[in-house]
Parts: C-alpha cells; sequence; structure tokens
C-alpha cells in the first residue's frame, strides 16, 4: 500500500546526516510505526461497532420516514 | 425519497464503524463526530438516487462526511476559534503512562498537522483507501494526495521525533518529553 515514495528516493548509501536533512524521504521504518500508531488509534473507535443509534436511525428512515428533524 | 433498499442499507451500516473513526480523527470530539456520521447518513439516504449501485459505498459516505465537515468546520471556527487547540492542550495535561502517553503525544501530533494533509493521511494509511480512492473522496489530484501524505508523514515523524525505529523502544517517552523541550 506505500508505494508512493519510491522515485526520487535516495540511494541506499546514505548517510544518517544526509537522512536528516532529506526529511522529505523517510524511512521504511519510521514509516511503518507512523502506520502503526495511525491504525492502532482508527482501529480502537472501528472496534466499536456500530452504536445503537445508528441501527435505530436507519431503521426508523426505512420504516417510518420520520423527517421531523431533516432539512 | 423511495424506501432504502435493504442491500444499501447493510453497506451503510457496514461503513458507519470505520466512518466513526474518520470523523473522530477530522473532529478530534466523539460527540461531534457521531453527529458528523449522523448528518451524513441522513443526507447520504436522501439522495441515495446518486448513489450508482456496484461503486465504492464507503468512498461515497466518506465524501459526503467530508464535505459536511468541512463546511461545518469553516463556521465552527469563526464561533469557537480555539476549540481544537484547547483539545490539544487537554490531552497533554493528562499525566499517563506508558503507550496511553504514546498514544496522546501521536494523537497531539496529529492535530497540529494542517487539516489537508491529516485526512490524506488518514485516509491512505489508516481508513485502506487507495490513493486514486483518496483522491476521488477529497476531489483532488492523485498527485496532490501523494504530497499530502508525505508531507504529513515527514511532519509528524518531526513532531514525534522519530529518526529511526529504535526511537519508539522503551527510552521514547522520555526522550520525546526531553525533545519537546529542547529540540531545535
Amino acid at each position: 500500500m506505500n508505494d508512493d515514495d519510491k522515485s526520487g528516493r535516495p540511494g541506499p548509501m546514505q548517510t544518517e546526516v544526509t537522512q536528516k536533512k532529506h526529511r522529505g524521504r523517510l524511512g521504511r521504518d519510521v514509516q511503518s510505526k507512523i502506520g502503526q500508531q495511525l491504525r492502532s488509534m482508527y482501529d480502537d473507535v472501528v472496534s466499536e461497532g456500530v452504536p445503537d443509534r445508528f441501527t435505530e436511525m436507519l431503521r426508523q428512515l426505512d420504516e417510518g420516514k420520520k423527517e421531523g428533524s431533516g432539512p | 425519497m423511495s424506501s432504502l433498499n435493504p442491500a444499501l442499507r447493510e453497506q451503510m451500516l457496514g461503513a458507519v464503524p470505520s466512518l466513526r473513526a474518520f470523523a473522530i480523527s477530522l473532529s478530534g470530539n466523539v460527540d461531534r463526530a457521531d453527529d458528523l456520521v449522523q448528518e451524513t447518513l441522513m443526507r447520504a439516504i436522501a439522495n441515495i438516487d446518486s448513489f450508482q449501485p456496484g461503486t465504492n459505498m464507503s468512498a461515497w459516505l466518506f465524501t459526503i462526511l467530508r464535505n459536511l465537515f468541512r463546511s461545518e468546520y469553516r463556521k465552527r471556527r469563526r464561533e469557537v476559534e480555539d476549540a481544537d487547540g484547547s483539545y490539544a492542550e487537554t490531552l497533554k495535561s493528562q499525566p499517563e503512562q506508558g503507550s496511553r502517553l504514546e498514544f496522546n503525544e501521536f494523537r497531539v501530533a496529529l492535530d497540529k498537522l494542517p487539516p489537508d494533509q491529516r485526512e490524506a493521511l488518514i485516509l491512505v494509511g489508516a481508513s485502506g483507501f487507495s490513493y486514486e480512492e483518496a483522491a476521488a473522496i477529497c476531489e483532488c489530484a492523485v498527485g496532490t494526495i501523494k504530497s499530502r501524505v508525505n508531507r504529513a508523514r515527514t511532519r509528524l515523524a518531526d513532531l514525534l521525533s522519530i529518526e529511526g525505529a529504535e526511537d519508539f523502544g522503551p527510552d521514547h517517552t522520555t526522550r520525546a518529553i526531553m525533545a519537546a523541550g529542547g529540540r531545535r
């Protein structure tokens, strides 16, 4: 999925110093750590599933077509 | 408005967990996020005729939610100027340990990104959309999404002082605190 920065990426011979100067090109390990944090934050919410209010709302809209609060 | 096809209703419900996660990451507030999701679903149902069956329901809903958030965000920014900043401050002031602290640091850093970069990073890095799908959701070019994602990652790494994987080891918290106090 993360194949966005293959082009123009500095070669494997770069030193740490040049790596710091080229902050636009992050190492794969840094990217994967950021990805892990992002997904763990996101998945915490996803794992909560569908709150009742949404199931209920869709059913009400479907059955009764109550439009009291809609624009 | 015609009755909602049960298959479409299931697709909508299936997208809700991810929509909520996206909404929370945009707004930084669970209640506001759930209101956004609810409004998104209502708008989707009202406009269900414009959804093309067989296309990605999730991406369609994300597009609606994003547009709602952006119009609301513009309005609210005028009303409560420091809403986002104060949320970050609240998190910062909570003394917590270990991964929770690391998580909050991450959350605070994420909040510091420009909204365009944050949403691009989340769509691609967490929601699992392709660059093409994310570009469609954000109504911009694929290259723009790629560049926003790259800039977001770079800025996050900078904010979190990550320069190598070892910075996420046990010492990370200490280093991050020191870095917050005196990095240049």
